[in-house]
């Protein structure tokens, strides 16, 4: 069983007015998902995942290929009682308070009177909203739209989540609030699909993401599998050190950084000896400040993937 | 099935937005008129009050039902507060229908206040007539009949909504409301595109006429303000014809926007 599978997923879109021209939003997108994984869907602005998101909730049809949540094709309606979707930007009803909000959408899903309430004090208080509960919406910030959001798409106990930029609009608290949750629901068991661009929330997440460009899928797997974890380098952060002193440590260095005066940071190779650089360094007068493993980084990869991918798409490629 | 959840978030926010302030203008036009009446006309106050009551309930109505019924998708889908609705289990023609309906029971208690008013105001103009001047009127003060009146007004006014709500689905705001305006007037015309051939003789223009004739809401057959004013019967059987007209032409209207909402790529 899976909990999202896609099969060469198309999305075409007419673009003009009196002369339509497709657009391909989403190219031959192939993708599984296995219950209980936190899944990054990962990507530049335009590559596709917000349509990939809209495909999957129905909201727009597919050009060719098929879609299914939960082994049920996603046109079930029956389907959308297990799964909870934060749409990116989301809008509510202004007129409305949040817990308002909750209980309604808490009717859609035909939850009793005492289960509504119950749920939505409970999510309320969970995305730090419970003393705003009887606010208008009109009145809440963006970052307040998005915690309600959140609420909302959990209000069902879903067992599949769909998350569109769930990071869009929050500050550093709210962030982390929201990689809590996200690590709570991986724990219940709950399928947790996020779309992001921020690579570092889907390092901190992830157990499997996929990468896409221009509609197209160019990566996808486990973050272990992608990523070398072996170490490239070493960056040693030194203080105190003189301009003179710097030039004693001897060769070996790749690059050094001035930081502020005395302050440098050192990148060393894979093969030097860390510790024999920080004896150097303090029989020269200086003080360690940090001594770091370099590793390559989602960002690394991301950005080497998506940038192949356009080198292959440009007028004047072979592709 | 999700219908009475989304037709009372639409009464909700009807009420929110303040759509029942009409009813105080109405009651400010209905008790200054009767007042301005009195003092005016001869033996007619009654008529024109009753007169005026079923022309404000009808012009606020088509108001309402225009101006909210227009953006009853639209906003949904503009403001993308429709994705949320439609990753629940709701259909999308289980969203169109109860819209409808949450706006169609706004209507409903606008009309019945609006009747309460009219027939208080009535109530009170009767007692200053003696009984040789109630005598000599078409039809009682508190006439019964104008319940019929009411119930067709509310029936026109739910047959527009339907037309405002159709368009609703696939066209702006702006746009929507022209055609439906358009719509109405035409719809207060309609029996001339019946008998089109007594008109003109090309036969292409005359089928075009009465295929015109079938399409446009036939909204004078729903207007009996002027019979009942004047205290003339009106069949029952007139009535029900006309509200079955009315339902058959709105189930239509509503099964065309489902279907054309139930297709939409919402964007």
């Amino acid at each position: 069983m899976h909990a999202i599978e896609t099969e060469n997923l198309t999305k075409d879109y007419a673009l003009g007015f009196w002369r339509k021209r497709p657009y391909r939003a989403l190219d031959r997108l192939t993708l599984q998902v296995s219950p209980g994984e936190v899944f990054g869907f990962l990507g530049p602005n335009g590559a596709g995942k917000t349509t990939t998101l809209k495909l999957l909730m129905q909201l727009v049809f597919p050009t060719a290929g098929r879609a299914e949540i939960l082994d049920r094709p996603v046109g079930d309606v029956e389907v959308r009682r297990r799964i909870g979707y934060l749409p990116e930007n989301p809008y509510f009803y202004d007129h409305l308070t949040a817990e308002e909000l909750l209980r309604y959408y808490g009717r859609l899903f035909g939850l009793d009177r005492a289960t509504r309430r119950q749920r939505a004090g409970e999510l309320l208080d969970e995305v730090g909203l419970g003393a705003e509960r009887r606010l208008a919406l009109r009145r809440y910030s963006k970052g307040m739209l998005q915690r309600v959001g959140l609420a909302q798409a959990l209000l069902n106990r879903p067992q599949v989540v769909f998350l569109d930029e769930p990071m869009s609009g929050l500050d550093p608290i709210g962030r982390r609030m929201v990689r809590d949750l996200i690590l709570r629901l991986r724990d219940r068991g709950t399928t947790v699909f996020f779309s992001s661009h921020i690579l570092s929330d889907a390092e901190a997440l992830c157990s499997r993401v996929a990468i896409l460009a221009g509609g197209r899928l160019v990566s996808s797997g486990r973050l272990t599998d992608m990523l070398a974890f072996e170490v490239k380098g070493w960056d040693l952060v030194v203080d105190g050190l003189s301009a003179d002193a710097l030039t004693g440590l001897g060769p070996g260095l790749i690059r050094t950084t001035t930081i502020a005066e005395g302050r440098y940071a050192l990148e060393l190779p894979a093969d030097a000896r860390p510790d024999e650089w920080m004896a150097r360094c303090t029989a020269l007068g200086g003080r360690v400040v940090s001594l770091n493993p370099l590793r390559e980084t989602l960002e690394d990869f991301f950005v080497r993937q998506v940038g192949a991918h356009h080198r292959r798409t440009e007028p004047g490629s072979n592709n | 099935m999700p219908l009475l959840p989304i037709a009372l978030s639409v009464f909700r926010e009807s009420v929110r937005d303040k759509v029942f302030y009409n009813l105080l203008l109405f009651a400010v036009i209905l008790v200054a008129a009767s007042l301005l009446v009195g003092q005016t006309t001869a033996g007619q106050d009654v008529k024109i009050i009753k007169d005026l009551g079923l022309a404000a309930t009808s012009l606020f109505g088509i108001f309402i039902a225009v101006f909210v019924g227009i953006n009853l998708v639209w906003k949904e889908v503009e403001r993308r507060s429709v994705y949320n609705v439609l990753s629940k289990p709701v259909r999308r023609p289980a969203l169109v229908v109860g819209k409808y309906l949450g706006l169609s029971l706004t209507l409903l208690v606008n009309v019945s206040v609006m009747a309460l008013a009219l027939y208080a105001v009535l109530a009170y103009m009767n007692q200053g007539f003696p009984e040789s001047v109630r005598q000599a009127w078409d039809a009682p003060a508190l006439d019964p009949a104008l319940l019929i009146a009411f119930v067709l007004i509310l029936a026109q006014l739910l047959m527009m909504t339907a037309v405002a709500l159709f368009f609703s689905t696939f066209s702006s705001p702006m746009l929507s409301a022209v055609f439906t305006f358009g719509l109405y007037v035409a719809g207060h015309f309609n029996a001339d595109l019946k008998n089109f051939e007594t008109i003109v003789s090309l036969r292409p223009v005359v089928w075009v006429a009465r295929a015109l004739y079938y399409v446009l809401p036939n909204l004078a057959s729903l207007d009996v303000k002027s019979q009942v004013v004047h205290g003339q019967p009106v069949a029952a059987g007139y009535v029900s014809l006309s509200l079955l007209y009315a339902a058959v032409y709105i189930v239509m209207l509503l099964g065309a926007a489902s279907l054309i909402f139930a297709r939409r790529d919402l964007k």
